[in-house]
Formats: structure tokens, C-alpha cells, sequence
């Protein structure tokens, strides 16, 4: 059992043609991801590899039931590949894509909030279940199907650097995603954080933030008072310094608010197993779990 | 990416929200005719710079005559301005705002940003203008006012009637500034702002509404949108080597003073990469993101910019392959330390995507390049070296 991906999920692709789509799309393939459907508006009718290629979202999920897309659509067309998908009929979202425009986001944010889908990223390297299902980039070796640990992450390959950690000590993974480096993002930490705490094979938690916003000390109150499992905790950017974009559009101190050293207090106050070096996040949860 | 306040007062005056007359000027010859033209006295002199608390520091003057505004444009344009916001090198001024004084007889604090929990932008605004807004908010909370707009609604007349009554508008100028709360919102949202700042706005004697400052800053990502705003970029307001960079399509940013450079694939990891040679204690250089897709020459990229900052020691590359390949990324190293020399000591850790390879290229290269087991093992490395 995992979270909000499994074997089941039935995934399409928008923007399957570019060069991303279909090498990502291959991999995932490759991995064992049933992947029913790609979306290229104007290629309808053509076939990537051996996968089926639509004109719109809506056709797509008609003709072939797929319930989750992942996108890999330019910045300036994103936000409308996810407004499409999520009046195209499908359960879940997840955008690859980074450098939507904040405006963008804040529309497809409100946009999508009372409808029956859920959005991960954008700007983030997708959702894995080990062993099952891969909806991203992630490179997949690392990973160490059977659980019985949960991964949230803001950040890419500082993700495949914690799942690595946790592979090489053993410890195996439920479901590892990515919520996205930027401002505006769809799931967030708590999401991900109660489904853990209810996903029965999911025995404890890594949760790794950055620099920027409050969604940290957010999630650290919602821990404290709703989550039983152990977390373990490690924020980047402590030597980053106030005012400036640290690569992810989200990674930035504004005057007081947003700093490392505010989250870690937080996440230490609620009860978090804070990692302060990174180079021992996987001797630490081995500890920990 | 930050305008300057004269372009912030262009797109103003674009969008019909008023500011007081004037024209930025690039040497006092300028400051003068310009002075002369606004016909009457006093004028004020602005520094030009993308920083905050420009008065303080001494950028902001008023020249009662023509023969001051002369003088004191000429004392600001070249002078060294230092301000919370600079640090203490301070900013050098290449040009100064003229502009007509004002009857002041309130200053207010106006300001629209998006914000990132709920999704809404938010408009704040304060009775308590012209002060360090961060003080006000930490102080006196209850003397800010916010209004969150929904941007799929926009924004409506009873927002701005609520923030107008919030600042006690008097009667008379209550219709000026609701128009120009609309219209400042949809200069907001037309050009992808990521903040829009006014301290002060200013009631005039006159019974008008007049944005006496004006600070924009513009959502980079939005710019391929905006090719008119992109314009603005004012390169001589940026780090040397960040420029440099950006022309690589490299996310670098200058640390000041580090030994330790740094080059790694993803924000994420590159952020913690520097904190985790703070900790093995040296002092990271830069922050430098070679992004997911790098290749070799965006690599070869990167060396020069870090090899450029004198400060530099020691290098630490730590790349964790996932749709970049630790193969092609180790071609890009040993291409690199071969056209330029080795001239600092290299800790390289690789780890994820064709590792094997990538370990293969850098060992039958002969360099001599110091090879980490993990990112532990890589900072103690490279903090020996510099220690």
C-alpha cells in the first residue's frame, strides 16, 4: 500500500512529443508504469513508441481511462496543461514543468481547489511507489521497494540524495515525492503528511524542506498534533543569505520570515528528529525507524 | 528581477496612477535642465539604485535652488551609497530621479504582493507611511491593514473601499484613491509583478494622491511575456560573475568572501552542499545550480564563473545524476579542468545515473582531481584543503 499512486494508477502524458516527454516517458515505461495515453495538441491520431497520442486531455481519459497525467508541458502553456487535465476527467496531476509564472499558479491554484483532483508540483521531480509506479523523473535504482518509509520533499536531486541515504541503510520507501520547489504549489507538506499517517504500511516519515514561506513550521504544528509516526526533518539553505532566489523560485528569505534556523526550531519544538548534517540523514533515521 | 524607482514610475504613469513630475538624469548637466523645466523649487534629488533605505543613507536630497539641485546631483551620481540594504561595500550611483517637491500632509504606506499560503494576492496598507515596514509589522501589527483578492475574481469596490477606510481617506480624495487602487492592481497583474511598493503614498495639500516612491519587481519567469519590462535590466546593479553567469543560463549566486566553491546539479542539493561545508568549517563561495538537464559545456560554464572569484580555494563538485548522467557531466569536468588548468584543488562527488561510467572518464583522464565517497566524505575533504 502507498500513497496516491500504485499499479493501478492509468497514467498519460502531456507533452509526450517534446524531447522530455518522450524520454521520461520511456523510462517510466521501463520501470513498469502502465502509461495509457499521451496528450500533444495537433499530433492526435500519431503514437509515441507504442503509446496513443491525443489532441486534448478530455479525449484521452475518454478513450482510454486514465486517471492521473504528468506534465511535461513549457512554462508559458503549463498552467493551461493542468487546468485542461483537471476538467479532463483525471484524479491526479503532476507537473514537472519549472518556471510557471507566480501569477499563473495563483490561477490554476484557486482554479482546481474545489475540484476532484489533486495537483503535485509544479517544479518538482514527481511521486514514486517503489517497485509499482513512477509518475516523474526521479532516476529509479535508488529506490527500495517494500516501505516502510514515507518521503516528502520541496526539492529534486536533494531527494534522490536523502532516498539514497535511506536505500543504503536498508531502509526501503513507500512512496517518495516531491511537492515542488516553488511559491505556489498544489499538495503540500500536510497533505502529504496525513496521508502518511494513514497509509498503514507507512511506519515513519522523512520530510525534507528549504529556505522560504512557512509551509515548514505549518507542517510541524500539524505533526505535533496529528501525526504518531516518527519524522525526521533536514531544511537547506541555512547559509543562504535574506533577499535572494536560492534556484527554486520558492527558496528565498523575505526580511524575517522564511529562515532555516525559524524551521528547525519549529520542527524541534513540535517533537521532529531535526538532521543539522546531511551527511548523516541516514545513520540518523536508522536511529529513528 | 528589481526596477529601478524612475521605472517603476514609468509603468505608474502608464497605468494613470499618479507621481509627481520628473526625469531620471545621468549627470548633473541633466539634473539642471530638468530642474529648470519642472519650473519651480523645491526639487528632489534621488539616488538611483536597486536598494532600499536610499534616504538614510544620504541619496535623497531636496535642492531649494537651481544651483543646489546642480551641486547635490552632482555630489549623489558617483558617490558610494551604503544602506541596510547594500551592505557595507555599499552601491555605487550612476544616476539620480528629479523631481517637483510636493505639499506633503500625510504619508502613507501602500503595497500588493502575492502571497505564497493562501494563493491570493494581498494588498497592505498602513497609516504609519514612509517607516521601515517590517518594524511597523513586528511592532504594531494592528496598524496594517490586509485585503487578500482572489486573482480568478480580481479585484472589486468594496476591497478598495476597505482598504480606503482602513487609512482614513479623507472625503475629498477618497474617489482619486480608490482608482488608483485599481489601477495599481492592474499594473500588478498586467506585468507579473512579485511585489508593487509605495512608502510613502502621499496626501497633498491639494487634496491629491500621489505615489511619492515606487518600488516594482518583476516575476522573471514571466518575463518572456514582458519583453518591455525585460528592458529594464539594469546589469550594473548586479554582481560582476552573476551576470556572467546568467549568459550561461547558470543559476549562480556570489556568496562574498567563501573559499570553498561549489558546483552541484539542483537547487535543493546545492543549498544543502553549502551549508554542509559551512559545518566541516570552511565557508561555501557561491551558490551554483547547473540545473537537472546539464550538460558538459554548461559544466565547463561553471568552472570559469567559480575560477573567476578570487576568493576561491578549494572546488567541490557534487553531482547526484538523475536526468543529467554523472557520464556526460564528468566529460564536462575533465574537458574543463583540461582547457583551463587545475588551478585550485577539485573534491569531485558523484553519485546516481551512470555513476560507474562517470567514475571510469574521470579516473583514465589522469587529472588530479580528489574523488569523495559520499557528501560527508567530500566536505571534510575539501575543508582540509582550505583549512
Amino acid at each position: 500500500m502507498s500513497i496516491f499512486v500504485d499499479k493501478n494508477t492509468m497514467l498519460l502524458v502531456q507533452g509526450i512529443t517534446g524531447k522530455e516527454g518522450q524520454f521520461h516517458t520511456r523510462q517510466c515505461i521501463a520501470y513498469g508504469t502502465n502509461i495509457v495515453a499521451g496528450v500533444t495538441p495537433g499530433k492526435g491520431g500519431q503514437k509515441m513508441d507504442d503509446v496513443p497520442v491525443f489532441n486534448s486531455v478530455q479525449t484521452a481519459v475518454k478513450e482510454t481511462g486514465a486517471n492521473c497525467s504528468l506534465i511535461f508541458v513549457p512554462p508559458p502553456f503549463a498552467a493551461d496543461a493542468i487546468m485542461e487535465a483537471a476538467d479532463g476527467g483525471v484524479d491526479l496531476i503532476v507537473a514537472i514543468t519549472e518556471g510557471i509564472p507566480v501569477m499563473d499558479m495563483m490561477k490554476v491554484k484557486n482554479y482546481i481547489q474545489n475540484k476532484p483532483v489533486r495537483l503535485i508540483g509544479p517544479n518538482c521531480p514527481g511521486i514514486i511507489t517503489p517497485g509499482e509506479c513512477k509518475v516523474g523523473i526521479m532516476p529509479a535504482p535508488i529506490h527500495k521497494p517494500g516501505g516502510p518509509i514515507g518521503v516528502i520533499s520541496r526539492s529534486g536531486t536533494l531527494t534522490y540524495e536523502v532516498v539514497y541515504q535511506l536505500t543504503l541503510q536498508d531502509i526501503g520507501q513507500t512512496t517518495c515525492l516531491g511537492i515542488g520547489g516553488d511559491p505556489v504549489n498544489g499538495t503540500n507538506f500536510i497533505d502529504c503528511l496525513d496521508a502518511f499517517q494513514k497509509n498503514d504500511d507507512t511506519t515513519g516519515i522523512v520530510m525534507v524542506g528549504e529556505i522560504g514561506g512557512n509551509s515548514e513550521e505549518d507542517a510541524a504544528e500539524f505533526i505535533k498534533a496529528n501525526v504518531t509516526k516518527p519524522v525526521v526533518g533536514f531544511i537547506a539553505g541555512l547559509t543562504a543569505p535574506p533577499g535572494r532566489r536560492m534556484g527554486h523560485a520558492g527558496a528565498i528569505i523575505s526580511g524575517k520570515s522564511g529562515t532555516g534556523q525559524a524551521k528547525i526550531a519549529a520542527m524541534k519544538d513540535c517533537g521532529i528528529h531535526v538532521c543539522e548534517n546531511l551527511g548523516t540523514l541516514g545513520e540518523l533515521c536508522a536511529k529513528v525507524f | 528581477m528589481k526596477i529601478h524607482e524612475y521605472q517603476a514610475k514609468e509603468l505608474f504613469r502608464k497605468f494613470n496612477v499618479p507621481v509627481p513630475e520628473g526625469e531620471v538624469a545621468f549627470n548633473p548637466e541633466e539634473a539642471s535642465a530638468i530642474a529648470e523645466k519642472l519650473g519651480g523649487f523645491p526639487v528632489v534629488i534621488k539616488a538611483q539604485i536597486h536598494a532600499g533605505g536610499r534616504g538614510k543613507g544620504g541619496g535623497v536630497k531636496l535642492a531649494k535652488s537651481l544651483d543646489e539641485a546642480v551641486t547635490m546631483a552632482d555630489d549623489i551620481i558617483g558617490m558610494t551609497l551604503v544602506t541596510h540594504q547594500t551592505g557595507p561595500e555599499g552601491r555605487l550611483v550612476r544616476k539620480v530621479l528629479v523631481e517637483q517637491g510636493l505639499n506633503i500632509i500625510n504619508e502613507l504606506y501602500l503595497s500588493i504582493l502575492p502571497d505564497r499560503a493562501t494563493a491570493k494576492n494581498v494588498i497592505m496598507a498602513s497609516e504609519a507611511g514612509g517607516m521601515d515596514i517590517e518594524a511597523v509589522a513586528e511592532e504594531t501589527p494592528e496598524k496594517i491593514i490586509k485585503v487578500y483578492i482572489d486573482p480568478l475574481l480580481g479585484i472589486q469596490a468594496y476591497h478598495c473601499r476597505e482598504v480606503a477606510f482602513g487609512l482614513n481617506i479623507p472625503a475629498a480624495a477618497m474617489k482619486q484613491f480608490q482608482g488608483l487602487l485599481r489601477n495599481l492592481y492592474a499594473l500588478f497583474v498586467d506585468y507579473d509583478c512579485s511585489l508593487l511598493e509605495i512608502n510613502p503614498l502621499v496626501l497633498t495639500a491639494e487634496d491629491n494622491v500621489i505615489a511619492l516612491d515606487a518600488k516594482v519587481d518583476i516575476d522573471g519567469n514571466a518575463l518572456y511575456r514582458h519583453k518591455d519590462a525585460a528592458e529594464y535590466r539594469d546589469t550594473d546593479e548586479e554582481d560582476p560573475l552573476e551576470v556572467e553567469a546568467s549568459k550561461y543560463n547558470l543559476n549562480y549566486i556570489n556568496l562574498g568572501g567563501g573559499n570553498v566553491g561549489n558546483m552541484v546539479n539542483g537547487a535543493g542539493l546545492a543549498m544543502a552542499t553549502m551549508d554542509i561545508i559551512k559545518l566541516a568549517g570552511a565557508e561555501p563561495a557561491n551558490f551554483l545550480d547547473v540545473g537537472g538537464g546539464a550538460d558538459a559545456e554548461m559544466v565547463e560554464n561553471g568552472f570559469k564563473i567559480i575560477l573567476s572569484d578570487p576568493n576561491v580555494k578549494a572546488i567541490l563538485i557534487n553531482i547526484f545524476g538523475g536526468i543529467a548522467r554523472c557520464d556526460v557531466l564528468a566529460t564536462g569536468v575533465v574537458q574543463a579542468s583540461e582547457k583551463m588548468g587545475l588551478k585550485v584543488p577539485v573534491v569531485i562527488r558523484m553519485e546516481g545515473t551512470n555513476v560507474e561510467e562517470g567514475r571510469k572518464i574521470l579516473a583514465d583522464a589522469g587529472l588530479n582531481l580528489i574523488s569523495a565517497v559520499d557528501i560527508k566524505d567530500a566536505a571534510k575533504k575539501v575543508a582540509e584543503i582550505v583549512s
